[in-house]
């Protein structure tokens, strides 16, 4: 099987970027750029600016000289290292060998692969038109060797395919600077007027050597399919899945209880061996007639329970419509973490009891929504609304302690209620409040305690509370907004006490 | 054998029989003074199910306190409990006053009374809870056996609290609980308000007896207030 590379080079990579995510920025000036060395210099520029002169590695200040409506924005190595992943995984559609190169330049190993696509022509078109699609430029080139598909990729005609045996002549005409080889060699070739690689690639190769260095000639070699050149390939992303095609349509929930238990048992055996487990699970129902019927379910915590998944999935099954019947079902994990066992500690049993507790959060939030779902821990915030925080985890730990030096109410209207009162001046609790239509009568009061708006927070009249007991010895919480001198102030109910 | 003995023997059986609760041989002390005389056993009835109703808005929250005393009571280090309501009103941070920590509270927030019931069989099923609460209004007979079923099997207590029942009719539940608040009495006639006082009346009780008490919740703990004492003898008084 011949050789065939594809080289990948996006020259704009984290500015498209940016223009996907803010489709305004597409035609003003603008780069990317970060510190370096105490100066701001920039590292992405986008065609706009890229035509008003503006290069990679110029300085800030330089660059908004030469055009000063050209927009400044922060670069991120880690981000470009990320997008450049995440288009090498998307790229695993053309070829099983994706390999990252440089910072923003792809291989692919296409041996093999372009007569899916029909031939090498409509294969390079493809991929430049899918990326086109969706807004990266691209300049690519195909080749027998990466050498000679990165020299062409960077100087030659865009999406061009050099034929098999062909790369010496494709080469000939372009610049040294395409063979990937130093700035410094690059200089000195220049100088003694060897300005195509054709000049100097078929001198005495000692010749080279001597003046060049052996640099050089490997790299001429590599070009030349010469010496190999070896590419690291990324590796492709897990896929859990299950699959299970089934000989007869299947139209009864039994038989759909069966599919599932029967996949499950496989995807948990597989999760055990390698230490995961899920957090959320799809299942695809593929039905005769072409229609898909999909259920989800997701976990608390990372599960390889087959029983307690399979629980979870059979509260959703009657929502499956099987009509003429399922011909094949597709089970699979987007969301796996590490899951491990834990060592069981002598004397508590508490690593059961979390499990059993999260196996039952996780039915409850299958049928009720997982938003109904809450566990309170304090948080640093005098306002009553705001002083308890909702936790997600099970096993999170208060980061601060709760507060009990204050009397708080048992229950607390979720809005305070007003009522009317009768209130000696300046600041007594009331004498008597009507609620609900009720009268009643203060017979014993605490207060107030005066709690203020988090100005960093939200805006509006403090309030004074007080605890207050009636004729019967019920027991609420009421406040007065803001100051009894004010027209607006207004009471309220806010809590009871038990 | 003595004949007192026998007596008690078969009193043990039957109580077992009836599927009621099971007798902890070591029985638990939770601290709770008097109201634990009341029954069968002398010891509080843990993994079944306790019925409290409330009808109005403060009486809901003295319940809910006492309630959240009990919880306070049972749980220990790392255990969970669950409260399930249609219109949750706690506020966590009062919670504990009450001698637990909101923390070790799961809140679940149901919409359809349906649902609630559903959530409620599931949580009383979870062997690993020790307490659950569910807030409800209306609970038929039929639904509560199923609930008592459910505890029989996992031996989780749960405590249902009927707010507003259209109409108080049986339940498949070992006690019957009314809280209501009366007026918080200060030492040496000092203003403000005192700590919570509750009259709490014990209407219901399978094989035991029902009662009355009144008392004060503090931070030092449950103390059985003195005055109109209603039907406690005094021997047990004196040993709260």
């Amino acid at each position: 099987m011949e050789k065939r590379i594809v080289v990948i080079w996006f020259p704009f990579l984290m500015t498209d970027w940016m223009i996907r995510k803010q489709p305004e920025l597409k035609d003003i000036p603008f780069a990317m750029a970060c510190n370096e060395k105490g100066r701001r210099v920039v590292k992405s520029v986008n065609a706009v600016a890229h035509e008003k002169g503006i290069y990679v590695d110029m300085v800030v200040a330089d660059c908004t000289a030469l055009a000063p409506e050209l927009k400044i924005y922060e670069y991120n190595p880690l981000e470009e290292q990320k997008l450049l992943k995440d288009l090498s995984e998307w790229c695993l559609r053309f070829t099983p060998i994706v390999a990252i190169y440089e910072s923003n330049v792809l291989i692919l190993d296409a041996g093999g692969c372009t007569h899916l696509w029909g031939n090498d022509q409509l294969y390079v078109k493809e991929i430049h038109k899918r990326f086109s699609s969706i807004g990266y430029s691209v300049r690519l080139a195909m080749a027998d060797t990466v050498g000679c598909a990165w020299a062409i990729c960077h100087y030659g005609k865009n999406g061009s395919v050099v034929s098999l045996k062909a790369h010496l002549p494709s080469i000939f005409h372009m610049p040294p600077a395409s063979l990937r080889i130093e700035k410094c060699v690059c200089d000195k070739l220049e100088k003694l007027g060897l300005k195509t690689v054709g000049d100097f690639i078929n001198m005495p190769r000692t010749a080279l050597r001597r003046r060049f260095g052996q640099g050089l000639l490997s790299r001429i070699d590599q070009a030349l399919g010469f010496e190999i050149e070896m590419i690291t390939p990324i590796k492709p992303p897990a896929v859990y899945e299950e699959r299970l095609p089934s000989l007869e349509p299947i139209r009864t929930a039994s038989g759909i209880e069966i599919a599932i238990k029967a996949m499950l048992e496989k995807m948990c055996s597989r999760l055990c061996k390698e230490g995961k487990g899920l957090r959320s699970c799809q299942l695809r129902c593929y039905r005769v007639d072409g229609n898909v019927q999909t259920i989800n379910i997701g976990t608390h915590k990372p599960s390889r329970n087959a029983l307690h998944l399979f629980q979870l999935f059979e509260i959703k099954i009657p929502h499956i419509q099987p009509d003429l019947g399922i011909e094949l079902f597709i089970l699979e994990v987007p969301i796996v973490e590490d899951l491990v066992p834990p060592q069981d500690s002598m004397w508590t049993t508490s690593y059961v009891n979390e499990t059993a507790v999260a196996e039952l959060m996780d039915k409850l939030a299958g049928k009720i929504g997982s938003q109904a779902i809450h566990r309170f821990l304090p948080s640093e915030n005098y306002w009553p609304e705001m002083s308890v925080k909702n936790s997600t985890s099970l096993t999170e730990k208060p980061s601060t302690k709760w507060r009990n030096d204050l009397p708080r109410p048992l229950h607390l209207l979720s809005k305070p209620e007003p009522i009317e009162v009768s209130v000696p001046v300046p600041d007594y609790p009331p004498l008597l409040f009507r609620y609900l239509g009720a009268l009643h009568t203060v017979k014993k009061a605490d207060g107030p305690e005066r709690i203020e708006q988090e100005w960093w927070i939200q805006e509006g009249l403090y309030r004074d509370y007080y605890c207050v007991e009636d004729e019967q010895g019920a027991r609420y919480w009421l406040f007065r907004s803001g100051n009894y001198e004010s027209s607006n102030a207004e009471w309220f109910i806010h809590g009871f006490f038990a | 054998m003595k004949r007192q003995e026998i007596i008690e023997q078969l009193q043990q059986r039957i109580l077992s029989l009836q599927g009621n609760y099971k007798h902890q041989e070591a029985t638990l002390n939770l601290g709770l003074g008097a109201i634990e005389t009341a029954f069968p056993g002398k010891s509080f009835p843990l993994g079944a199910i306790h019925e409290l109703v409330s009808f109005t808005p403060d009486a809901s929250s003295a319940t809910n306190g006492f309630l959240s005393m009990l919880l306070g009571k049972l749980t220990k280090e790392r255990t969970t409990c669950v409260w399930i309501s249609n219109k949750r009103k706690i506020y966590p941070p009062a919670l504990k006053a009450f001698g637990i920590n909101p923390e070790q509270i799961l809140f679940v927030d149901v919409w359809k009374v349906k649902d609630t019931l559903w959530a409620l069989e599931e949580a009383l099923k979870c062997e690993a809870l020790t307490g659950v609460v569910g807030e409800i209004g209306e609970l038929s007979f039929n639904d509560s056996r199923r609930l008592q079923l459910a505890v029989e099997k996992s031996n989780v207590t749960g405590f249902i609290h009927r707010h507003q029942p259209k109409n108080v009719h049986p339940l498949a539940s070992v006690a019957r609980w009314k809280i209501t608040p009366i007026p918080s009495v200060l030492p040496g006639k000092m203003p403000g308000v005192g700590f919570p006082q509750w009259e709490i009346e014990l209407l219901k009780v399978k094989n035991g007896n029902p009662q009355k008490w009144r008392v004060q919740w503090s931070p030092a703990g449950l103390e059985y207030l003195p005055g109109d004492l209603l039907s406690v003898p005094k021997s047990t008084l004196k040993s709260a």
